[in-house]
């Protein structure tokens, strides 16, 4: 098992560190001046100079990338060209609030997905079962960004449920600062109005993210539990006389969950990618909008921070979502040893 | 048999497959829809100029007495904020979308294949690791978001957003083909071949590939619907199709501003995008179908 884990962590690094080189690559070879993209036009020939010798720029590629690589393993990312700030201190302020939106809508898509995909599998052809691959087919077609501004059109604007923008409302200042997550601050704090608050900020934005998710999900927890009820030994203890509860929580489920685990890194990635749409609808004061905005104004430095802080992300969940898989599938986690 | 014989014989057989694969397809009315639905999008958007009824509003296109005009009897899908038939400028939309989907696929499709018939061919030698850790370096982050980075630190447009989801796109056929082209590298008939002293190439072109186009075309059908989910978002944000250019996504991003009163400005457009990839969805589902394709 340990060895197991240790070759998953492995490869994720070797392959973050691939992404490394290709993302710096890429962020040197691109037309223009970094330096006089930093500096702007009205700058001094002396001035590009030396910020160019301060960002090693005109060294060749390869010292280039191990001045940076250093930097980035003491944590240190570089400044942000356009906020003039260092990357990380801009990352940590603005990461928190992605966190837990992701987090949110993740359980939404978690929950309301098997619920849904267990259901549809075990009254297959049934009416609900329509249903659901109707629903998910749309919600497969319908980009988040459309998702989100329909939610907040229907939901916020005309039926007045819950806020439109921001994380928390204008009056109330935010917690105090202790894990970045206003609900949890909040209650933390003793201000459960406040954790209230933002609880109700984040529905919104949270179900938008989770709807392109859940459909998926469903879809792939119902095609797997039909193929299970398929199976001999479910026609074995049905023809025992298990009552068929025992058989659905007991046997069928963990098997049919495994498709449906180890797709979920894609889909927490799918979120957070999504997150870059549905943030700047809700005006969510994240780590996306924060990526969108230094990508917008050619900021090197940032972007390829937000590249690699993603990257990384996503690498982390992967090796989680395998190491739960080899717990749900011991063919897997045995895989080495029989060799 | 004489040669022209077994080439008539080859040839009637792949007749007969083609229409018992529409068979199978057809009986399927979802996808038949969605084929007809796409039909349809790909006359609108070829023939814009043509059958829009204000072609001029594609572009720069001002006219500030009739702004702002909900769906009416003259412009049914209603007018933007200058006064240009939305309706017009959806078509106009689709037109970009498709090329966007359309380019994309042509440039990193190929690609893909022939990496990932090489890896999959020349299993357990360094060709394999060097090609699929590449692939698992590009499939290490979103799509969105290394295309969204590349569109940026190039300059948003059109151009290079078409190249940058390309870039993002052919691991995924790599990862494809080479599954495929793994699973059937052992077989007797690949073997066989390879005793004989078939060459290579003839092997991998034409005992391994023929295999690989049923789930390969339904990937691509599938995909143009996720490619033009991508481009609108990178127009969403503003990093694909510029203005005054109609972007489905841009237009999306222009009327949200105007919502709740002025709803025709981001309702059209999206269900526009919203239509085109569920019909993309639909016939890919019936391709698959067809093609008994299990998982992609």
């Amino acid at each position: 098992m340990i060895r197991y884990i240790f070759q998953r962590l492995l490869q994720a690094i070797v392959v973050l560190f691939g992404l490394s080189v290709l993302i710096f690559f890429i962020a040197r070879v691109v037309p223009g001046d970094p330096a006089r993209v930093a500096l702007g036009s009205l700058a001094t020939k002396e001035q590009v100079q030396k910020l160019r010798e301060e960002l090693y720029l005109d060294k060749p590629f390869p010292v280039q990338y191990y001045f940076w690589l250093r930097g980035v393993l003491k944590g240190d990312l570089g400044i942000s060209l356009y906020t003039r700030r260092p990357v990380v201190r801009d990352l940590s302020d603005y990461l928190p609030a992605t966190l837990e939106l992701v987090f949110f809508s993740f359980l939404i898509s978690l929950v309301v997905g098997q619920v849904t995909g267990v259901l549809a599998g075990y009254f297959r052809n049934s009416l609900f079962d329509g249903l659901s691959r109707l629903v998910s087919y749309i919600g497969i077609a319908t980009p988040p960004f459309a998702v989100a501004i329909l939610l907040m059109f229907i939901f916020s604007h005309i039926l007045g449920l819950a806020p439109a923008i921001g994380r928390i409302s204008l009056a109330l200042s935010p917690p105090p600062r202790l894990t970045g997550f206003f609900i949890i601050d909040g209650l933390l704090a003793g201000k459960p109005r406040l954790a209230l608050n933002s609880l109700k900020h984040i529905i919104l934005p949270a179900a938008s993210l989770a709807i392109a998710n859940l459909a998926q999900e469903s879809r792939v927890t119902r095609s797997s539990i039909v193929d299970n009820l398929q199976k001999d030994y479910v026609a074995a203890h049905t023809v025992y006389g298990i009552p068929k509860g025992s058989i659905l929580f007991k046997y069928l489920l963990k098997p049919s969950l495994i498709p449906t685990v180890s797709i979920m890194g894609l889909d927490i990635a799918f979120i957070i990618a999504n997150a870059f749409l549905v943030e700047l609808v809700f005006m969510w004061p994240g780590f996306a909008r924060y990526a969108v905005t230094v990508m917008l104004n050619k900021d090197l430095n940032a972007i390829v921070a937000v590249v690699l802080v993603v990257g990384v992300a996503f690498a982390a969940v992967n090796v989680i979502v395998d190491i739960v898989v080899s717990f749900l599938d011991p063919r897997i986690r045995l895989q080495g040893r029989g060799e | 048999m004489m040669k022209e014989e077994l080439v008539l014989a080859a040839l009637a057989r792949r007749k007969t497959d083609l229409s018992k694969g529409w068979y199978k397809f057809s009986r399927n009315p979802l996808s038949v829809a969605g084929l007809i639905i796409l039909v349809l999008i790909v006359l609108a958007a070829v023939l814009a100029p043509h059958i829009t009824p204000y072609p001029e509003h594609a572009g720069p296109y001002t006219n500030f007495s009739e702004s702002s005009q909900s769906p009416n009897r003259k412009y049914f899908f209603g007018t933007d904020t200058v006064g240009r038939d939305v309706f017009t400028r959806v078509i106009f939309g689709y037109r970009f979308s498709l090329s966007l989907a359309v380019v994309v696929m042509c440039l990193s499709v190929p690609p893909g294949i022939i990496l990932g018939l090489v890896a999959g061919y020349y299993q357990r030698t360094k060709l394999e690791i060097v090609i699929m850790r590449i692939t698992d370096i590009f499939l290490a982050v979103p799509p969105l978001i290394l295309a969204l980075a590349i569109t940026a630190m190039l300059s948003p447009n059109i151009m290079n957003q078409m190249m940058a989801i390309s870039l993002m796109w052919w691991p995924w056929y790599c990862r494809l083909v080479y599954s495929i082209t793994a699973s059937l590298r052992n077989e007797y008939f690949v073997l066989e071949a390879e005793l004989t002293g078939v060459r290579k190439l003839y092997i991998l072109l034409r005992a391994i590939l023929p295999n690989c186009v049923g789930p390969v075309l339904t990937k691509i059908t599938l995909d143009m619907g996720f490619v033009i989910t991508l481009g609108a978002s990178l127009s969403f944000i503003g990093l694909g199709v510029q203005p005054p250019k109609p972007g489905l996504g841009t237009m999306v991003a222009d009327g949200a501003k105007r919502l709740p009163a002025e709803w025709w400005m981001t309702i059209f457009p999206a269900l526009a995008i919203v239509v085109v990839i569920l019909a993309f969805n639909l016939v890919g589902d019936g391709l698959r179908d067809m093609f008994a394709v299990e998982e992609i």
